[in-house]
Parts: structure tokens; sequence; C-alpha cells
């Protein structure tokens, strides 16, 4: 269990580097959902964007078979749950401009209330969800 | 050169999401499972990835980017509502899939259909976005 803290303190790491590297060098913040959002809403710099997609994407690619054990999504297997899930996902992250990454790791490193007061009420609201629907309903 | 730190940082929070194991849902969901067999690892990824930036937003100071231009400003501290709506949007779909979108994105090609199908109703909730927060404007206005 504490390897376990440990790989995910080294990985945090590496996160806020590649945040600090897009900061400093193209004066960007470092969301997820606004960079992906930005393709959607065809925004400005697309390359941008679309490179740094295809670093996100292949550098899991590269690493994961070297990994032991080879690390899995477990993601549930119930379709109708994933849509409606990823359907939130993408809605509320752009109605909120922004998500773990953007308003969690760049938003609180910056002291900005909008990002603390952001990443409270999506962690409330994950844990709520969960609290009802695996514990008093039992249906996830 | 905007390009190569667009790789170098895609990398880096592809590489960080991996080894964190925040690809992996039912961590995710170990730390929001809070009656149940609670995991504190997502805590460790988020407080290592805090502690370069605070950092970096130190060094944002007195100078610009690399690639010129300037840095972002921060918004008003103006808690409205679509930051609120919005983000107890995402807190459902979060805690239902284990899934935000930076991990959605990193393990796409490991995760199956499902991960897929997740990917594909995310950037369809993207697209929804807009017209579900202008409904939420005027909903707004006529309270």
């Amino acid at each position: 269990m504490q390897l376990e803290w440990i790989w995910g303190l080294a990985g945090g790491l590496l996160i806020g580097l590649g945040a600090a590297v897009y900061l400093l060098g193209n004066g960007r913040i470092m969301g997820a959902s606004g960079i992906l959002g930005g393709l959607v809403d065809n925004s400005d710099r697309t390359l941008e964007r679309l490179v740094f997609v295809a670093g996100l994407v292949g550098m899991p690619l590269l690493l994961r078979p070297l990994m032991s054990p080879t690390p899995q999504t477990h993601l549930t297997g119930n379709i109708a749950v994933i849509i409606f899930s990823g359907l939130l996902v993408g809605i509320g992250t752009r109605i909120a401009n922004g998500c773990t990454s953007g308003h969690g790791v760049c938003g609180i490193s910056r002291f900005s209330l909008r990002g603390i007061v952001a990443t409270v009420i999506y962690i409330a609201a994950g844990a709520i969800t969960l609290a009802v629907l695996r514990h008093m309903w039992g249906v996830i | 050169m905007r390009l190569l730190i667009s790789l170098i940082a895609g990398c880096l929070f592809g590489a960080g999401l991996l080894i964190s194991g925040m690809t992996d849902t039912t961590k995710v969901q170990g730390w929001l499972d809070v009656f149940g067999n609670w995991d504190p690892t997502l805590a460790f990824v988020m407080g290592g990835a805090i502690i370069p930036m605070l950092f970096a937003w130190r060094m944002t100071e007195h100078r610009r980017p690399l690639v010129g231009g300037t840095f972002p400003t921060m918004s008003p501290p103006e808690l409205d509502r679509r930051l609120v709506v919005g983000s107890v949007l995402f807190g459902m779909g979060w805690g239902l899939s284990g899934l935000c979108p930076g991990p959605a994105i990193a393990s796409v090609t490991y995760g199956g259909v499902g991960g897929l199908v997740f990917l594909a109703a995310m950037i369809a909730g993207m697209y929804a976005a807009p017209t579900v927060g202008a409904q939420l404007d005027r909903t707004a206005n006529a309270a």
C-alpha cells in the first residue's frame, strides 16, 4: 500500500513538472478539459493542442508494457453508466471551465479561489455520488 | 518551439498519470469512496503535482513565457453558477466512472471499448456544453 503512495507522489511530481513546463514555456494552463475542449470548439492553437494530446496518449502506450503488473483501467462494463458519466464529465468540466488538472493542480497551486472551490465541489459531488449509488442503493 | 514544449508537457502528464495509478478507475473511486475501503493515493498525486507548480507560479513573476507573450491572468475570484453547477456535474460523472478528462485521454489505447465510448461521450458532452451553459444562464436570469 505504501509503495502505491510513493508511486502516486512520483507520478504526481511528473504531472506537476508537465504543468510547469507548459506554463513557463508556452504561458498556458495545462488543463486536460481545456486543451481537448479547445479542439472541440475549434478554438485557437489547434496544432499545439493536438501535439499535447499525442504526448498524453503516446507516453502511456510506450511505458505501460514496461510496468509490472501491467496497469489496467478497471472501467465498469455497464455501457449506460459509461455514456452517462462521460456526458456529465464533458458538460461539467466545460461549464466549470476546468477539471482535476486545470482547477485542481494549476488552480490550487496559484491559490485561486475558483480552483479551490471547484476542487472541493467536484470531490464532494463524487464522494456523495459513490456513497449513494454504491452504499445506499448498491447499484454500482 | 511551442509544439516541442506541448509535446514534452503532454508526455510528462501521460507518464505521470500512468505511473501514479490514476488511469486505474478503482484507485480514483477508492479515493472518493469515503464509506468504503478508502484509498489515499490520489492525495499524494495531487500533492506531488502541486509542488512543482508552486515554484512555477513564483517564477512567472517578473518574466515572460519562454516563447513570448504573457502569462494567464487570474480570473476574478467570482463563484458563479457555471463554476458550481459544472463542478457538481463533473464530480458526479467522475464518481460514477472513476475517470476525469486527463486519464480518459491517457488510457484510451488500453481502456478497451468502454474507454473509447467514455471518451466519445465526453467529447459529445463538450460539444453540448455551450448550449447547456446558455440554458443555465437563462434560468439564472429568470430566477
